[in-house]
């Protein structure tokens, strides 16, 4: 079937403002929308700029905005977004992050958020000799927020980061919560001052946006309100 | 183009997969040392974060095992082509590395009892053959996201240095001695000469010559391209591996996993066929052996659609599995079965080909991951390789599943070790004058006209590989694709880039990449080409047989302009002695 690619498009070298740009291609059903924009890249114009890499929906490179959502292209199939001939696909930057080229953002201050967490082991005991031992269930408490590929989908479909409001942001939160709820972790102890500030956990107002676009299906506003009710229960403790 | 900049470090690191991450890791250790690494990707988006299934390491947490099994399967899986003491040391040392990645935070699957858990995996056994055995520790299926995830975190905790989206265009020698890299800053189209008394080069894999593979789009293999551009020698590059199951028609990876944990492949009759190829281990008889049998079914018609004309599959069948083991062990898989294909894997069987996925040669090192020079084992001085792009040997000529895994961890550490101290008594060298020759190359590419010429030569490439120098090869068919690879590498030097933008160039590096890959896979060719036996993932139908008086060797190449050269260098069977090999 033919689709029209409406692609945003804005290049800090020569445009002075973004723009859209329609490519018509032929696709099938089952193409990923990646591969359309591959044959785009390939065989009409070069110049688009986007990144990608394992063209299967586990690297994060390529979230975009697809028909108004945060979508991996490499994990959305034309079927999911074009239901018939001529069907109009709009593809956009992700909002709130700083667009560097085209489909391109800018994700410094994305990863800067993620290590203000500690994003890493504080172990709670230093094992000599083989394995730390964890039981089934202690290990599933943590399962959901390890599967995170710091797309920023999420930190895109935030309306709190979408208004401007201060907000670390639900990427760093689920990976703060990957050790908070880890039993070999010392948890909330050493993350106090970043999830217990006022843009930490709290700055979250519940929307579920956050879950409703992640492409690993990370319960994400779930995973923020376990670490606003740790916090919670860890400053009780401490006084 | 753009300015260009310099740089002094004591080590450089290239690739921020799961090797260089533990080199950087290793030499950051040392106090005093300046590490730095580039990488063209985000460190985070490193192909290494794809693996699906496991590391394996003889940890006996289910069954009795034992690091010299899993020597010995190596061994017998790389056809005898492995290096016995390094495959002795990969096994050796993997309890130990698998030991410290959970300790730095791994969150591997466990049994009931806590410890970690192990599954099955093609290839590795019980007591040298006996059956197969639980070897493979994981995460569920998404192994080597979390081996990525916990070294990149103890990397920011170390405060390593980063220069990322910067992409390795050249290595600069004074003779023999390595002292230094350019880099084009993605950001800026800029040069960067990084002056280093150490580089170590850890880029990863080159699966992107081949039209049906498992490996991203950033696998393009260009640390093998730039060293053999800079008369570096690569070894065995006639070892690539087909992974049986890759998606039909994408080649997006089924993990072994999957058979690991109880998978039966089947043909149009619903017949297990590899009951005939592999008695003893079935499905789980080594990559190799299970994409021939694949291949030979499809040839016999038994393929699903029954027409050896077409491109025909088989169907892996995980139904017996059960949804709660697919979503628990394999959940991963279960989502790509949905997305992909709009099927359940618990209902339906998954339609699959085999899938170009492992290139089991590149650059040749020694134990301690310094590159080797000459045949007889002259070594570089100050460069370094380790993971899927070098060769030490581990794999020899197939690898087995799990294994590539444990090869970045162990040989990763090896080498970066070694090169902290290195770098601690060693002088820089100087810049060579040429330093910057590769931005004339860059300004030249921007003046040529652009048009869809490089996709050509791209899809070209593309099928010849596949068609010719796929899972059975000819003598007829690998003299042509060298031929024709020759001819498109002359073609594409004379293809430009229509992008002019300094910022974010994509187009440029594209072409690079297309470069790197056209090198290698003309060496790829010439390599099978003049291996005249069947040995591991080599199968040629002129010579099905293996040939240990005229072949037990391992092959160099040199890319001399246009024309390659070969060498010999010796396989170190000190253990074991070379049998036929039959599972
Ligand atoms: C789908 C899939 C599943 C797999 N599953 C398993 C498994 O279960 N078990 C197992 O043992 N093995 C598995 N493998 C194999 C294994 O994952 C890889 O061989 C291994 O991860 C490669 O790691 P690496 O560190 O060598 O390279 P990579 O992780 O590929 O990293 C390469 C790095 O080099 C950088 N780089 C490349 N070119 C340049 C350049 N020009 N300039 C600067 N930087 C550059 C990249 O940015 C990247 O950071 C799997 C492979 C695939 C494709
Ligand atoms: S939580 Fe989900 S949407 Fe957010 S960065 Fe991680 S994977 Fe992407
Ligand atoms: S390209 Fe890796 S997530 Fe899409």
């Amino acid at each position: 079937m033919n689709i029209v690619l409406r692609i945003k498009r804005y290049n800090p070298e020569t445009d002075e403002a973004a723009r859209f740009q329609d490519f018509t291609i032929a696709a099938e059903p089952a193409d990923r929308l990646l591969d359309c924009l591959m044959l785009i890249k390939r065989t009409m114009d070069g110049t688009l700029s986007f990144r990608k890499s394992c063209a299967h929906g586990v690297c994060g490179s390529d979230a975009m905005t697809i028909n108004g959502v945060e979508r991996l292209a490499c994990k959305t199939l034309v079927q999911d977004v074009a239901e018939e001939e001529g069907a109009v696909v709009t593809v956009e930057p992700l909002r709130s992050l700083p667009v560097q080229r085209d489909l391109m953002v800018d994700y410094t201050r994305f990863f800067e958020a993620y290590r203000v967490v500690k994003p890493f082991l504080f172990p709670v005991a230093k094992v000599e000799e083989g394995e730390n031992i964890q039981a089934p269930e202690v290990r599933k408490k943590f399962d959901d927020p390890t599967k995170c590929i710091l797309c920023a989908s999420c930190q895109s479909a935030c309306p709190v980061i979408v208004e401007g409001k201060d907000f670390l942001g639900p990427a760093a939160i689920v990976q703060a919560a990957r050790f908070v709820f880890d039993s070999r972790d010392e948890g909330i102890a050493p993350r106090l001052d970043v999830l217990g500030a006022p843009n930490g956990a709290e700055a979250c107002e519940g929307h579920f946006e956050c879950t409703r676009v992640c492409p690993r299906g990370i319960k994400v506003t779930k995973n923020i309100n376990l670490t606003k009710r740790a916090v919670k229960q860890f400053k009780e403790k401490d006084d | 183009m753009g300015r260009s900049h310099r740089h002094e470090f004591d080590a450089v690191i290239v690739g921020s997969g799961g090797a260089g991450l533990y080199a950087a890791l290793e030499a950051s250790r040392v106090r005093g040392n300046r590490t730095a690494v580039i990488s063209k990707l985000l460190p985070i988006r490193s192909h290494t974060g794809a693996a699906q299934g496991g590391i394996g390491a003889a940890l006996g947490n289910l069954e009795e095992d034992q690091p010299q099994w899993h020597a010995f399967d190596t061994v017998k899986g790389g056809d005898y082509l492995v290096d016995q003491q390094a495959a002795s040391i990969l096994a050796d040392d993997a309890v130990q590395a698998v030991y410290d990645l959970e300790r730095r935070g791994l969150p591997f699957s466990r049994i009931e009892d806590g410890k970690i858990d192990q599954r099955r995996f093609g290839g590795h056994t019980r007591n040298f053959g006996e059956a197969a055995v639980r070897r493979s520790c994981y995460a569920a299926d998404r192994t080597g996201h979390m081996i990525l995830q916990t070294l990149y975190q103890q990397c920011i905790k170390n405060e390593v240095a980063f220069f990322d989206e910067f992409h390795l265009i050249d290595i600069l020698f004074e003779g023999r001695k390595c002292t230094g890299v350019v880099a084009l800053e993605l950001a800026t189209g800029d040069i960067h000469v990084i002056h280093a008394k150490a580089v170590l080069i850890a880029t990863g894999g080159f699966g992107r010559m081949y039209r049906t593979t498992s490996n991203a789009y950033a696998n393009t293999g260009d640390g093998l391209a730039v060293l053999l551009r800079r008369g570096v020698p690569l070894e065995d590059m006639e070892f690539f591996q087909f992974h049986p199951t890759g998606i039909r028609g994408m080649g997006i990876l089924i993990t072994e996993g999957v058979r690991g944990e109880g998978g039966i492949l089947r043909n149009r009759a619903g017949d297990r066929f590899m009951e005939r190829y592999a008695p003893t281990l079935l499905d789980l008889a080594p990559r190799d052996m299970v994409a021939r049998a694949m291949t030979m079914e499809i040839q016999a018609g038994r393929g699903i659609l029954g027409d050896p004309a077409v491109d025909d599959y088989l169907y892996l069948d995980a139904t017996h599995l059960g949804r709660e083991v697919l979503e628990k062990k394999l959940p991963d898989i279960a989502d790509f079965c949905r997305t992909y294909l709009s099927l359940d894997p618990a209902e339906n069987a998954i339609p699959v080909q085999p899938t170009a996925h492992y290139g089991m040669g590149g650059i040749p090192t020694d134990l301690d991951g310094r590159v080797v020079a000459t045949g007889s084992g002259g070594l570089y001085e100050g460069l370094y390789a380790a993971g899927e792009c070098a060769c030490v040997s581990v794999h020899g000529a197939n690898r087995l599943g799990t294994n590539s895994l444990v090869d970045l961890i162990v040989f990763g550490r090896r080498a970066g070790r070694h090169m902290a101290d290195f770098v601690r008594q060693a002088d820089f060298g100087a810049i060579p004058d040429d330093a910057l020759a590769m931005q004339d190359v860059l300004a030249r590419a921007n003046k040529k006209p652009h048009d869809a010429h490089a996709e050509k030569i791209r899809t070209s490439m593309k099928t010849i590989m596949m068609d010719k120098v796929g899972i059975y090869r000819t003598g007829k068919a690998l003299d042509e694709a060298v031929q024709e690879l020759r001819g498109l590498r002359h073609e594409v030097a004379e293809v430009g880039v229509g992008d002019t933008s300094r910022s974010y160039n994509n187009d440029l590096l594209e072409l690079l990449e297309l470069q790197n890959l056209l090198d290698l896979s003309l060496i790829t060719a010439a390599s099978a080409a003049q291996r005249q036996e069947s040995r591991g993932a080599h199968a040629r139908e002129d010579f099905s047989e293996r040939d240990d008086d005229a072949y037990l060797h391992h092959t160099l190449t040199w890319l001399d302009g246009g024309s390659v050269r070969f060498g010999k260098k010796s396989v170190d069977l000190s253990i074991w002695e070379p049998k036929p090999r039959v599972y």
